[in-house]
């Protein structure tokens, strides 16, 4: 049994979601029971054995099992109340096989010998029916057991151990800020995501894993009655693989930018940034609009992490070049011929883009994928070339390798597990640049900060993005803010206008928590590294309208 | 226990639960659904699954203290248990200021969802189902990918004050991209009902096929401002934010569309063509609902923008009692009024335009004047002359629903859709619209 209720957002003020609602997976609990531990590993091999044995005596030739216990605690307020408190636990048994050639994938809440049994046995009667329309068998990559390994998110406080008072007082504090700086509404909200998952295949793994991941987050609205206008302003702190630690606000990792802006890089101040935000959604009512034209734009990482995501992340996933998400999301045109060219120029010369799933600190980071492949990091463009896309155990033999980049999730214990994005990140630049050298060099452009509207096209050639706060630099300067500001691109010309990027000490991750894809949808979360970065001649349009 | 009750059985288990109550107030939500799915790609079916879910959400106040908790288990203890757990959390839960009681007996209209076809479905027939729209796809050498989801179930509530509610619904979605081998051309076609023998797969795939075979060739136009006919698979996606908008807090306070200068809103004032009408109706044979909203509140037939004035916002309980106004629950499902024409006279009747299948990522970008942006995808194709003379590139779009009713030509018959971003099903008609913004071009197939 299962049960995936959705919080409509309407109302929430939960802006740039990827979703258009959040997810709550599994039953309601009180916090305390967000504390228990889980079932006990050597229990948890035992009931795996049970999976795997019954798989292979059916007619497995690979089976893999996954014991999932998934917490999550949402907290959402608005000026100066609690509006909603979500605990909720999922916990159950996901069986996927290979049988007669073809997958086949079951899953129970019934956590017993006897459930698991049937439920392989399930899994494998569902390979067999599958086989018999299937025309290509499933080659899938050799992975060498790794034997029994465990792996947890390095944390100094666990998100679910701080009492719910605490968490309460600091998104009340957040928004007493923005209402003290002149908001005239605010909406805070902190998500926290535990996944105890028990992994198992019959490679002879067996792999413990204890995932964290946090999202601190708020919009700030400034309304102007007389006028009947509106501006909001959204956090810019970002989604971590971090425990509450993250919200310490600690100086250190502060960067500071013009016009009083705050970078902030592994931890975040939620009151500050609040209080700023007020400041600034108000400035946003008066803002100069944009004449539209070809600027250099100068982008934040918590901008830039989106556009990222967007058009560098997705196309490279290989199930979509494939035409596996044909009817949903889209294909790709990061196609596999011009990727066999080893000359396709995706970008300029300084474009280093990485997948990984390995860096400290960020959301997609965890020990081993969910099907038992060790974490790694491989390059997806170099020096401004197409070289590698990310592809799981089934997939990764189209491309002529041997050997999986890991990068395979399911969002729970009940769903299959299928390629997901990696973290996807821009590498810094090598020579010593800061925001302030950067923007000196800049005749006519615009500084971009924080994640606003963005759309692209299904085989991710044409996008458009917009963003929290907009600032016009002239002759080196940045002069003022802006407003309606939109920039369009396509994808191969816009990464190739890159012409400059900061330094590795302006290095910061952006993230999305709730990413959609699949039919049933599953959600992902995932980071993305990236230095403040230049692009040359970028078409801006000017978005204001009236009705 | 079965996981689809019957009115009987659900109203003698909700019973059960309230009877366990000490709190104030108590409500009680019960549901079940059994849902499956068969998803294809490259001619291949790639996954299947079913789902089965039941779930008992109990909510206990002690004055403004409120708490929730949820269960799946239905044995005396457990039920008991999950009554206990609400009432600690609700002494624990501070204040909540905007919680207003519960509601008590409330009449209902009748609406009929439930369509035993679609409840009986089996893996096998959604695989039949299934199986002729590949038929067809691969003798055509086009490749189809595509996704068929069909549930039924029920959802019940009684609570403290006397008041009970069930409603059993089914529904299916069947939505298949096909492209043609060179990659060059793709065409779409979604269907939703709540009778399953109503889903024709072939005729939908050939839809699909023939939108695929005549976008293989497209010419680029210049972007601009164009007359454009919205099939209603495209029209849906926009209209849709309209009808998610109107809620009348966000308008009181000054954060919305409808929000005006001086603090005031646009109730009662025109804001777009004559011909616009907006409503919802649980009773609709074509798109029934449930005719209680989440609450418990009755569901009538509203009109929400009549003859292109806004004549109702929602209005929560909280809300309508600070405002003095009447509560509107939000709505379960959402019509556009049409006219005549078939989408065969539109393009008859148009001497230069552009026909579009659907339109993709739809995000907002300005909510101060509602408006979006996205791009045209799967089939979009110039007229002239009343001809659809041959397929052209996909556009990016920046425009306000609110402003493409103002430049409303003509609006068709309208049907039953399903959109593409929310999943969510609703009578829209085709309509052409003049001055339609599309902003940039898209290489995108």
């Amino acid at each position: 049994m299962n049960r995936r209720n959705f919080i409509n957002l309407s109302g929430l003020g939960v802006g740039g979601l990827l979703v258009g609602s959040i997810p709550v997976m599994g039953h309601a609990v009180s916090p305390d029971r967000l504390l228990e531990p889980g079932v006990d590993t050597a229990i948890k091999k035992q009931l795996a054995d049970v999976a795997l044995n019954a798989a292979k005596s059916r007619g497995a030739t690979y089976a893999d099992v996954r014991i999932g216990r998934y917490l999550q605690q949402f907290l959402f307020t608005r000026e100066k109340q609690v509006q909603n408190i979500s605990n909720a636990e999922s916990y159950g048994v996901g069986i996927r096989v290979i049988a007669n050639g073809t997958w086949g994938f079951s899953a129970t809440s019934d956590v017993t010998p006897d459930g698991i049994a049937k439920c392989a046995a399930t899994a494998v009667a569902i390979a067999k029916a599958n086989a018999k329309i299937q025309t290509e068998p499933v080659v899938l990559a050799p992975q060498k057991g790794v034997g029994e390994v465990s792996w947890k998110t390095p944390l100094t406080k666990n998100a679910f151990q701080m009492p719910v008072k605490d968490k309460i007082d600091l998104l009340l504090r957040t928004n007493n800020a923005a209402l003290e700086n002149g908001a005239g509404f605010v909406t805070s909200n902190l998500f926290m995501i535990n996944e105890q998952k028990y992994f198992a295949s019959t490679d002879g793994s067996y792999i413990d894993q204890d995932v964290h991941r946090i999202w601190p987050t708020f919009t700030v609205t400034a309304v102007d009655r007389a006028a009947g206008k509106f501006k909001t302003r959204d956090a810019l702190s970002s989604p971590m693989g971090m425990g509450y630690e993250y919200l310490d606000g600690l100086a250190s990792e502060k960067i500071p930018g013009p016009n009083g802006l705050v970078g902030y890089r592994n931890s975040y101040d939620m009151v500050e940034d609040a209080a700023l935000a007020a400041k600034q959604a108000k400035e946003k009512l008066t803002a100069k609009t944009v004449s539209a034209g070809k600027y250099d734009l100068v982008l934040d990482p918590n901008h830039l992490g989106l556009t990222i995501h967007e058009s560098v992340g997705h196309p490279t996933e290989l199930d979509r070049v494939l035409g596996y998400e044909a009817n949903y999301a889209g294909t790709s045109f990061a196609t596999l011929d011009k990727w066999k060219t080893k000359s396709f120029k995706y970008g300029s010369e300084l474009v280093n883009i990485v997948a990984d799933k390995k860096q400290p600190y960020t959301l997609g980071t965890v020990g081993y994928d969910d099907e038992g492949v060790p974490a790694k990091e491989w390059d997806l463009i170099k020096n401004g070339v197409l070289v590698n896309y990310q592809a799981i155990r089934d997939q990764v033999a189209i491309l002529g390798g041997t050997e999986s980049n890991g990068c395979c999730y399911a969002d729970n214990w009940d769903s299959v597990q299928f390629q997901r994005m990696p973290n996807v990140s821009l590498k810094p630049g090598t020579e010593k640049r800061s925001v302030l050298d950067m923007i000196k060099g800049v005749d006519k452009g615009i500084y971009i900060i924080g994640r606003g509207s963005y759309s692209i096209d299904q085989q991710r050639y044409n996008f458009q993005f917009g963003g929290q706060l907009f600032y016009e630099i002239k002759n080196g300067e940045v002069v003022g803010m802006l407003d309606d500001v939109a920039y369009q691109a396509n994808t191969q010309e816009f990464w190739n206008s890159c012409a400059q990027l900061c330094d590795k000490d302006d290095y910061r991750t952006f993230g999305s928590f709730f990413d959609g894809k699949g039919q049933p949808s599953q959600i992902s979360a995932v980071s993305h590294g990236s230095p403040t970065t230049r692009f040359n001649g970028v078409n801006v349009i000017n978005t204001g309208r009236k009705i | 226990m079965a996981t689809i009750l019957t009115e009987a059985e659900a109203r003698a288990l909700l019973q059960k639960v309230l009877n366990y109550s000490k709190a104030d107030e108590c409500e009680v939500n019960l549901s079940g659904d059994i849902s499956g799915n068969i998803r294809y790609a490259r001619n291949e079916v790639s996954t299947s699954g079913a789902k089965t879910n039941q779930n008992l959400v109990v909510q206990s106040a002690y004055g403004k203290k409120v708490g929730t908790a949820t269960i799946d288990e239905f044995d005396d203890a457990s039920l008991e248990k999950v009554v206990r757990r609400s009432e600690e959390l609700a002494k624990l839960a501070p204040e909540n200021p905007e919680y207003v009681g519960i509601l008590g007996p409330q009449t209902y209209l009748k609406s009929n969802g439930y369509f035993a076809s679609t409840a009986n479905l089996t893996p096998d027939a959604r695989a039949a189902a299934v199986a002729k729209s590949l038929e067809l796809t691969r003798a055509a050498n086009l490749t189809g990918a595509g996704f068929m989801e069909d549930s039924h179930g029920y959802q019940a509530m009684m609570n403290s004050k006397g008041l009970f509610a069930y409603y059993p619904s089914t529904n299916v979605n069947f939505s298949l991209t096909v492209r043609t081998a060179d990659g060059k051309g793709s065409g779409y076609v979604a269907r939703g009902y709540s009778d399953v023998s109503k889903l024709d797969t072939a005729a939908a795939t050939r839809i699909a096929m023939q939108k695929a075979a005549a976008s293989a060739s497209a010419k680029a136009l210049e972007p601009g401002k164009y007359t454009v006919i919205l099939e209603p698979t495209a029209a849906a996606v926009l209209m849709e934010n309209v009808f998610f908008n109107m809620d009348a807090r966000s308008a009181d306070e000054g954060r919305s569309f409808l929000s005006k200068p001086g603090g005031k809103t646009k109730l009662g004032e025109k804001l777009m063509d004559p011909r616009v009408t907006i409503y919802s109706d649980p009773t609709n044979p074509d798109l029934p609902a449930s005719p209680w909203a989440g609450d418990g509140q009755a569901q009538k037939k509203i009109t929400w923008i009549d003859k292109g004035v806004v004549t109702n916002m929602f209005y929560s309980r909280y809300w309508a009692q600070k405002q003095g106004k009447t509560p509107v629950p939000f709505p379960n499902n959402a019509i556009m009024a049409g006219g005549t024409a078939s989408l065969e006279d539109m393009i008859k009747g148009t001497q230069r335009g552009i026909l579009v299948t659907k339109l993709w990522y739809i995000r907002p970008v300005d909510p101060q004047t509602l408006l979006y942006t996205g791009l045209t995808r799967d089939g979009t194709f110039y007229i002239e002359n009343g001809k659809i003379k041959h397929a052209v590139k996909n556009f990016r779009f920046n425009e306000s629903p609110v402003i493409m009713l103002n430049n409303l030509e003509v609006l068709g018959k309208p049907e039953r859709v399903v959109s593409t971003e929310s999943q969510g099903n609703y009578l829209i008609p085709p309509m052409k619209i003049r001055e339609f913004t599309f902003s940039s071009l898209s290489d995108a197939v």
